[in-house]
């Protein structure tokens, strides 16, 4: 079993696995899991799994990744050792291990395998796919073929390489799609004058009135109120004759003052008069990882009082970064919809929230962003491609009891987003809601490479494509598409507005409280709605075929109309 | 219609009351209902919105100060429906507001609705549909009377307990003089009864208010009382006595000469309190629940707290832990317990039909549900006409206690979506009929009162009404073979398992609801499964006319399998985490958002097909969103700008358009 798993290609780095593993295999483990029943089995360590297998019929009880391990407790009752494991899945299991000196190598066996620093001993470089790849899903989404799509439906958009070796914008890919007639030496210079080189791009193309949503790093005004006749010109390039665009700034308009002292800023209304400026209060990573930490410490207190609950899950302030980031991308989808004008989106870096607000931007206003091949296109274009830090991001989760470093839920609070979408809109996914716990939870701790590295730029270095198996390509197979689709779902063209009001939103049950309580009810209800509708389905075919039998019966004897 | 002033005023405006957006139209006043009919004019697709609004529904009016657009009317309902009309003439204003405070508050029974409804139908047919319901069967369903648990007459004429009905059940050996002098060391004579009995463990809920104990009152009669009550159940060798109220309360009360069972002098009782609030609380809690949530642009920490500090979550969840615990000991232990809180009317009805639905499946049917609310409700006395205002009373005697039993059923059909015959649209009706005082069921205060109104001779029942439209309240994911498998529900009262109850409270704030329901969707599903059925018959009768063997075997597909058989399959899809999502509706509303699909067709979208499915997808612009100015876009987004729907859509399943 271990040696099916771990073909492992460099022997260099099974020695340094070796190392870390004190002690391979203890037999007599005891796992406690909500809401399960629980198992006594040989607990065995590999370099990068903690399994737990029972010995009477040898089935795979637990495989659990070191990488999903948030952090460990220990505790002893005499000889019997206990390990809580906190993952960042949010679960919380717990092992009974016999042995105090087997207790502590375990522990600190875990510990050290599940913080390894270096990318290329993850996971993902070692596994081996069991499955048959149909597609590559290293190639499903490139720039080059989303641009084709573009094409069709307008000429005044280019392919720009200036990028392609990277050194204009290290976190942008190699492609991007920018205004015709603006040239590469003009996106230069303006990538001088943004944050990280984050030059205005193209996001979306809203085809129903050819209006676009650009994304961008701030501008570098500091306090001299420094101007770019470039950046001016690039972003007024987007706009029609006469009409004026709107400017979203995620930040609020404190913050953004506040950052010229740091040589950021924001666009004044003197250099960009075409130009109307919106602040949103979208808060930055580091409040929203306190935010996560208190949210799931309110939803594991079993405490019974609701006065408590209802004021820790206020204090954790988790629902209202939920309205504020639906609100602004709600915000944003209105001026390219309703109002007909053009977007320019842009926080700080515009690696985080300015990804929250474009991407569900799309999802509001284009239906194609919401089956499950167009939301893993999103996914692509909008997070793994835009640069999203993943790496930093992702590193740690809410139970982790180091200082944090770089680590904020953005991705997470997304798909939250997209939840109180799909909750609004039950029938107008095409995905249902194990995808998007899916993509949290790989976003988290995976087998595949997709969400490895912090840019196209360090995926490229890391060789990722090459080494490792992306998601796409195991997302993508009919038996996996099958398990993620909604059953409701019925192709819906049209803008879906959500209600943002705080009545309408709710807490995320199928992540935060998934392993406090028992879904047992919830997925038996869930299953008679499915052969509610199968059954539908296979009623109307019956009658269908009927119906043209019985109309060809009588073009070929029209007399039996008459009977 | 000596109060009705004006009966039509026009030129009138109709705000949303989350949003900017208002409506023109006319007013018309009749001696039933306030209607509001968008003019024509408006917005040619979804001309002649009608908004009906029973007088009786109508919680309070006010007249706010005159502005420049004209004079403004605020109409609070009782099925939490809020409208605010602007209208243009000061004098036509005060006309309406001046009939409406004397038309909302009746001052005699006969003034109600329910005496002038007339739904068609003969006396034959009123008189089976007050038949429907017979507590005499339904205590037989659960077995009394039996060798331990018998009728008694002794309140055959009220004499005894004037707020009883006349047909009680009692132990075998409690004889009349027992039974007679409990009664007088009761609060209102509500001697110890039989509300429900557990088969199985031949255990017994029984009922009653608190004892005149005093600081040191006892009473033999009492005593022996309650002694034949733990007699009567051999499982156990003690009762317990359930003081739902909090103990501070109960401590208070002795202090008036009443208080609770003292432990020392009833040999065989375990004493256990609840602490669930009273009236006044629960009134003030709901007040507070609906400030918070009719605030504009509400934040979400506002609504948060708002949640919190008014305690509405936290008394549900008080409701249905006591409801728990009698479940246990009941059907756990074997144990008979005894319910009672102050006058064992509000408090003490919500706990023991609570209770009842966990134990007994019967209960979580339409019918069975019927029979719950006209046992423990009706029959034993909660004061439906004082707690729900019915006519021009004491404001301190209106409470929500009948919504808050609702909403605790609605909890549990969120925990246990396939455990309930009903789905959340047959509580919504029952809610509004409640206050519609348009059938005679909930009217006045008990039996006796009831049967003085001859509202079995006058007044139609609502029972047989709710009857005749099952079809729209069922759970199309209810399944009889769940609730063999699981007749006790166990629930779990963590707090989060306890949510607002929006369908509810913002029940016509359609802004704020699902855009799609799942509910109505599946709903349909079933209703075309049903017609595919019948004709997948006709079509192979008719081939088989001809002579010709179907293409298709003869045998309709396998219909969905049952539970057992899927027992084994322990991979599960993944699922919401809830089923029941939207709010009913009625053809009207299927209609105007078929409309609402025409004019996304005219804004150039791609066209909706307009299926008989009825699914309904809403989402893109009205057009008047599109001619908001810049300068609003500098606010927040607000929902007003995220739909298309009319403020308010009319929800009266058919209620409304009777008469007049």
């Amino acid at each position: 079993m271990i040696t099916a798993r771990g073909r492992f290609t460099y022997k260099r780095k099974v020695m340094e696995f070796a190392e870390l593993i004190k002690t391979p295999r203890v037999d007599g483990v005891v796992l406690h899991r909500p809401f399960m029943p629980t198992v006594e089995g040989t607990l065995c360590l590999t370099g990068h799994h903690l399994i737990l297998s029972s010995r009477q019929d040898n089935t795979e009880e637990l495989w659990l990744l070191h990488s999903n391990i948030d952090s460990i407790e220990k505790r002893f009752v005499g000889s019997l050792g206990t390990i809580i494991v906190k993952c960042k899945d949010l679960r919380v299991i717990q092992l009974d291990i016999p042995g105090m000196e087997e207790c502590l190598n375990i522990a600190s066996s875990i510990e050290a395998l599940s913080t390894l620093d270096s990318v290329s001993l993850m996971y993902p470089f070692f596994y081996r796919p069991m499955f048959e790849v149909i597609e590559d899903g290293w190639n499903s989404f490139r720039p080059e073929d989303a641009f084709k799509d573009l094409e069709s439906m307008t000429d005044e958009w280019r392919l720009s390489e200036v990028n392609k070796d990277f050194s204009v914008c290290p976190s942008y890919p190699p492609l991007v799609a920018v205004p015709k007639d603006v040239d590469d030496d003009t996106l230069r210079k303006v990538a001088t004058f943004r944050h990280g080189g984050r030059f205005p791009v193209l996001s979306y193309y809203h085809k129903k009135n050819g209006m676009v949503m650009m994304r961008a790093g701030q501008p570098l005004t500091g306090t001299n109120g420094r101007r770019c006749k470039e950046d001016e010109k690039l972003i007024n390039a987007t706009l029609r004759p006469g009409k004026r665009g709107y400017i979203i700034d995620t930040r609020t308009i404190n913050v953004a003052q506040q950052a010229k002292a740091r040589g950021g800023g924001f666009e004044s209304e003197a250099n960009y008069p075409q130009w109307r400026r919106i602040h949103k209060a979208i808060e930055r990573s580091n409040v929203l990882q306190e935010s996560l930490i208190k949210l799931v410490e309110a939803c594991n207190d079993q405490s019974h009082s609701m006065d408590r609950w209802l004021s820790k899950l206020e204090a954790s302030s988790w629902q209202t970064h939920v309205k504020e980031i639906l609100t602004t991308a709600c915000l944003a989808a209105q001026c390219i919809d309703r109002e007909g004008a053009s977007v320019l989106v842009h926080g700080t870096e515009g690696t985080d929230s300015t990804l929250q607000v474009t991407s569900l931007a799309q999802i509001i206003l284009d239906p194609a962003c919401r089956t499950i091949r167009g939301f893993q296109g999103l996914v692509e274009r909008e997070w793994l491609q835009a640069g999203h830090p993943f790496q930093q991001r992702c590193a740690q989760s809410a139970y982790s009891n180091s200082k944090p470093r770089q680590e904020a839920p953005v991705f997470l609070l997304f798909l939250d987003c997209v939840w109180q979408i799909l909750r609004q809109f039950p029938c107008s996914f095409e995905f249902s809601e194990s995808f998007l716990v899916l993509l949290f939870e790989h976003a988290y701790a995976s087998q595949f490479g997709t969400f490895l590295g912090s840019s196209t730029a360090e995926r490229t270095k890391l060789s990722l494509p090459e080494k490792t198996v992306s998601l796409w390509s195991w997302v993508n197979r009919p038996q996996e598409l099958e398990r993620l689709t909604n059953p409701l779902y019925e192709a819906n063209s049209l803008v879906i507005w959500p209600s943002v009001a705080p009545q309408s939103l709710l807490l995320w049950e199928g992540v935060f409280l998934r392993w406090n309580r028992s879904s047992k009810c919830l997925d038996e209800a869930y299953e008679e709605m499915v052969h509610i509708i199968e059954y539908n389905k296979e009623l109307q075919n019956k009658v269908n075929s009927l119906r043209r039998q019985l109309a060809q019966l009588e073009t070929e004897d029209p007399l039996l109309q008459m009977t | 219609m000596e109060h009705i002033r004006t009966p039509k005023v026009e030129q009138v405006r109709l705000l949303d009351r989350f949003s900017n957006k208002s409506t023109n139209g006319t007013l018309y006043l009749t001696a039933t209902h306030l209607i509001f009919v968008e003019s024509s004019s408006n917005n040619s697709a979804s001309a002649g919105q009608e908004i009906w609004i029973l007088h009786h529904h109508i919680a309070s009016v006010e007249k706010l100060s005159l502005t420049t657009t004209g004079c403004p009317l605020v109409i609070q309902c009782r099925n939490f429906r809020v409208v605010h009309f602007v209208v243009q003439r000061e004098r036509d204003c005060h006309d309406i507001y001046s009939s409406l405070l004397r038309l909302l508050r009746p001052v005699s029974y006969e003034e109600l609705y329910a005496f002038s409804y007339n739904p068609k139908q003969n006396d034959q047919q009123r008189e089976e549909g007050w038949q429907l319901i017979d507590l005499g069967a339904e205590f037989e369903r659960m077995g009394v009377p039996c060798d331990q648990w018998q009728l008694t007459d002794v309140n055959r004429d009220f004499k005894v307990c004037e707020t009883y009905p006349r047909d009680l059940y009692v132990p075998i050996t409690a004889s009349k003089p027992i039974i007679v002098g409990s009664s007088k060391f009761r609060s209102k004579g509500r001697f110890p009864v039989l509300t429900y009995f557990y088969q199985e463990k031949k255990a017994a809920v029984c009922r009653c208010s608190q004892p005149l104990s005093g600081f040191s009152a006892r009473c033999l009669e009492d005593e022996s009382m309650l002694q034949a009550i733990s007699k009567a159940n051999h499982n156990s060798r003690f009762v317990y006595v359930m003081d739902t109220r909090p103990k501070l309360n109960a401590l208070a009360n002795r202090a008036a000469g009443k208080g609770y069972e003292n432990e020392d002098n009833y040999s065989n009782i375990r004493f256990q309190f609840v602490g669930i609030e009273n009236i006044h609380v629960m009134r003030a809690s709901l007040q507070k629940l609906l400030e918070v949530i009719g605030t504009r642009s509400l934040s979400m920490s506002d609504y948060l707290v708002g949640l919190e500090s008014s305690g509405w979550l936290r008394h549900i969840k008080a409701v249905v832990d006591a409801a728990i615990f009698l479940t246990k000991a009941v059907t756990v232990e074997g144990a008979s317990v005894l319910v009672h809180c102050s006058d064992g009317w509000d408090r003490t009805a919500q706990v023991c039909s609570l209770g009842s639905l966990l134990m007994d499946p019967y209960y979580r049917t339409i019918k069975g549900f019927m029979v719950l609310i006209e046992k423990d409700w009706i029959s034993f006395g909660h004061k439906f006409a004082d707690r729900c205002d019915q006519l021009d009373g004491d404001p301190k005697e209106v409470s929500p206690i009948f919504t808050q039993f609702l909403e605790c059923v609605w909890q549990l059909t969120e925990q246990f979506p396939q455990a309930f015959e009903f789905s959340e649209w047959f509580l919504l009706q029952i809610h509004e009929h409640v206050h519609s005082c348009q059938y005679g069921n909930f009217l006045g205060n008990n039996q006796r009162q009831r049967e003085e109104l001859q509202l079995r001779e006058r007044t139609h029942s609502l029972w047989a009404f709710l009857m005749s439209e099952k079809q729209n309240y069922l759970n199309p994911f209810y399944s009889p073979a769940y609730a063999e498998a699981h007749p006790v529900l166990a629930p779990s009262t963590l707090p989060y398992n306890f949510k607002f109850w929006r369908n509810m409270y913002h029940q016509f704030d359609r802004s704020m609801h699902p855009r799609q329901s799942i509910l109505k969707t599946i709903l349909t599903l079933r209703e075309n499964s049903r017609k595919a059925e019948s004709s997948l018959q006709a079509l192979e009768s008719r081939l088989q006319q001809l002579g010709v063997t179907p293409v298709t075997t003869s045998d309709p597909p396998a219909p969905p399998p049952t539970r057992d058989q899927l027992s084994n399959s322990n991979t599960l899809p993944p699922r919401p985490d809830s089923l029941i999502l939207g709010a009913p509706i009625n053809h009207k509303e299927v209609q105007r958002q078929e409309e609402d699909g025409d004019e996304q067709e005219e804004l150039g979208e791609e066209a909706m097909e307009s299926t008989d499915t009825e699914r309904t997808v809403e989402g893109s612009s009205g057009t008047e969103s599109r001619k908001q100015s810049y300068g609003e876009l500098e606010g927040t987004y607000n929902s007003e700008l995220a739909k298309e729907e009319p403020a308010v859509v009319s929800l009266e399943f058919g209620v409304a358009r009777m008469t007049c």
